[in-house]
């Protein structure tokens, strides 16, 4: 049965269906558990309720990232319902004897649970891995299934260890030709995103193809899978290789010996095989893309840094239509626009999708030696604790101090701004986040999303600026 | 747990396209640690203005809209976050429906849990019921889950599509954990086989 050529999802689809019954999803195992205080004090709840433990607390590992506080972690919360969700997570995490990496406890490995997973090398090929947050798809960077899910689902898992999952359809998406200078991995998601739309992945699982995705780092790779979502697709997933070996080599749960030698062979039966089908394909030429930015208030609404804002007067379809002259007006940007040179009141390098050590290293990379414009905010938050310690080591720290930057504390921050790190009513930022929905980065913020480069570039001159300019 | 069977009903109309789960719940009011409470929360940013007052011209806010059950959407409603604050929000308002041509993956898995039913229709069907809440909205319309049908105010009753065991668990009241509970043995079973 098992001779068809299938796809890496498939591999990993059939390898952990425990059971099927007709007219029924099916009963999929669960590999890896991440939780975050946000979205789990409800499922423990509920857990409390029918008298059960979390199944497999070995397998279940947990962070505060969502609503932690990113400054001195010595002071106290003030946020008192921030303060009992904390707390809520380091109970639960307790009585069920799962890890957390909070405050109290594995404070030197807390981060944003997409950064630490792959970081502590819990994410590894041919895992199924949930998380109560729709950005688990990042952990598809490394050939897993990684995806999102609520509350009452994370409940089942806490439960079950298992899930209920009607399959999804494969998307192959192919992305060839080579990067420009100047030009990220953050602009091949953007770029794709905006040529394909929001709702472009709904009902199936993207696999990322072709040399371009073959030449990236991991944490390149990460950068895309991470925003599978904001194509509408719940995974993204990347062919495990020796890129994705090497990086996992020696981190704190990766296999070794006899073991990781197992697992390797394993790992290498997992791309998708030749004549395997895909249920759609899509592609994009990474040669032909410039620096993306986002104008409007969703991740599709995006362009080439250079090009003009769109004027709704030359769409036809009269529902996009409204929906870009409704997000002109939030944004407060004019049709035919340019937005190089569009004044920013805050920069913030940090969230899932680029707050890993190679994204401050490009970001300081510009900084060096430079100052931020005065009277901007700038914000680097790094994605964890080992990639803060890091950049310390590398003196990056010192680079953004200098330029007049803040250094924070590792957590999602702005990216959500449920912390209190948040903007104003009516101001701008250019954001290395994930999302520019209205009010995302706090009431009334308005969002433009781009790369760390670019995010950087523009933190030196204070309005929207391409890096290519300050790279030479 | 409640069934869902049938349901008629007046419509609140949001012709919003990709309406996303930040809109819908902003993330401020996640710090919540139970469910009560957010259905005052629903559309926040758009339903209430800087003081916290309701803003009149948003369509929540109009009087007569009071004690509708059924959302009409624009496509690809719930984008976003996997945050089921949004249909707890739902819900919590009074929602027991939401009609659009297109639901995000998350959003519909995490509303199906919450008996609230998202209604899936063709785009001549959708644009049929927006353009009915602008001639007549007080019209009604009549969901039937057994028939999967969706019946206007002419009589046409419109099918829509839901997999057999969400349908089986709306219809039955049918508690999804409880019924994974009972395949432990074919669990252990499968751990032992698990080769990682
Ligand atoms: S950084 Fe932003 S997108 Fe990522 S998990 Fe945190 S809140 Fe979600």
């Amino acid at each position: 049965m098992n001779d068809r050529p299938r796809t890496l999802f498939e591999k990993i689809w059939d390898a952990h269906v425990v059971a099927q019954e007709p007219d029924s999803p099916a009963v999929l195992y669960i590999d890896l558990h991440l939780v975050h205080e946000v979205t789990s004090p409800q499922a423990f709840e509920g857990l409390r309720c029918r008298g059960l433990k979390v199944r497999r607390p070995d397998r279940t590992f947990a962070t505060l990232d969502h609503g932690i506080p990113t400054h001195d972690r010595r002071l106290p919360i003030v946020d008192e319902m921030a303060r009992k969700q904390i707390e809520m997570m380091e109970r639960n995490a307790a009585e069920n004897g799962i890890t957390l990496y909070g405050i109290k406890t594995g404070a030197d490995k807390q981060g944003i649970v997409h950064v630490i997973g792959p970081e502590l090398g819990l994410t590894q090929p041919g895992m199924t891995i949930v998380c109560g947050d729709s950005h688990t798809a990042t952990h598809g960077a490394f050939g897993a299934l990684g995806f999102g899910i609520g509350t009452s689902e994370v409940e089942m898992v806490l439960a079950t260890q298992c899930l209920l999952q009607r399959k999804p359809k494969t998307m192959n998406v192919r992305i060839d030709g080579a990067l420009k200078p100047g030009v990220t991995a953050k602009d091949i998601i953007l770029g794709l995103i905006a040529k394909y739309g929001v709702g472009a992945g709904t009902g199936y699982v993207f696999e990322y193809t072709g040399e371009a995705i073959r030449r990236l780092s991991m944490e390149e790779r990460m950068t895309i899978c991470n925003m599978s979502i904001e194509g509408g697709s719940r995974a993204g997933m990347i062919a495990p290789d020796d890129t994705t070996f090497e990086w996992m080599a020696g981190r704190e749960f990766a296999p070794k010996g006899a073991d990781w030698d197992r697992a390797l062979a394993y790992w290498r039966t997992l791309p998708t095989d030749e004549g395997a089908r895909y249920d759609a394909e899509i592609s994009l030429d990474a040669g032909a893309l410039e620096p993306m930015i986002t104008y409007g208030t969703n991740p599709g609404m995006g362009m080439p840094i250079t090009g003009r804002v769109p004027d709704p007067d030359q769409v036809g379809d009269p529902a996009h239509k409204a929906a870009l002259q409704k997000a002109l007006a939030y944004m407060g940007l004019r049709p035919n626009q340019p937005l190089l040179g569009h004044p920013v009141d805050v920069v913030f390098i940090g969230s899932c999708t680029n707050s890993r050590i190679s994204d401050l290293r490009e970001a300081a990379r510009l900084l060096k030696g430079r100052k931020v414009k005065e009277g901007l905010r700038v914000m680097v938050v790094p994605g964890s604790a080992q990639v803060k310690r890091q950049a310390e080591r590398e003196g990056l720290h010192e680079i953004f101090l200098a330029a007049g930057a803040e250094w924070r504390e590792p957590g999602c921050s702005m990216c959500i701004a449920m912390n209190g790190d948040q903007l104003e009513p009516g101001q701008y930022a250019i954001s290395t986040s994930n999302r520019n929905f209205e009010g995302r980065q706090g009431k009334g913020g308005r969002t433009f999303l781009a790369s760390p480069l670019t995010a950087a570039a523009s933190a030196i001159t204070g309005v929207i600026t391409d890096a290519r300019t300050l790279l030479q | 747990m409640t069934c869902f069977t049938t349901l008629t009903s007046k419509i609140v109309p949001l012709p919003v396209d990709n309406v996303d789960t930040d809109q819908i719940i902003p993330a401020r009011f996640l710090k919540v640690t139970d469910k009560a409470g957010l259905g005052d929360n629903l559309f926040a940013d758009w339903r209430y203005d800087a003081e916290g007052n309701p803003k009149p011209d948003f369509v929540l806010n109009r009087p007569e809209m009071k004690g509708r059950q059924v959302l009409l959407v624009g496509d690809n409603f719930g984008c976003g976050s996997s945050r089921e604050h949004a249909p707890w929000a739902l819900t919590g308002y009074g929602f027991r429906a939401v009609i659009s041509t297109s639901f995000a993956d998350i959003f519909r898995n995490n509303a199906l849990k919450n008996r609230l039913l998202p209604v899936i229709v063709d785009k001549p069907t959708h644009q049929q019921l927006f353009s009915l809440c602008e001639e007549a909205p007080d019209f009604e319309v009549t969901i039937d889950l057994a028939a999967q049908t969706l019946t206007l105010p002419d009589g046409r009753a419109v099918g829509f599509p839901i997999d057999a065991f969400s349908k089986a668990c709306l219809l039955n009241g049918v508690d999804e954990i409880g019924y994974v509970l009972r395949m432990t043995d074919q669990i252990l079973a499968f751990e032992a086989a698990h080769h990682k």
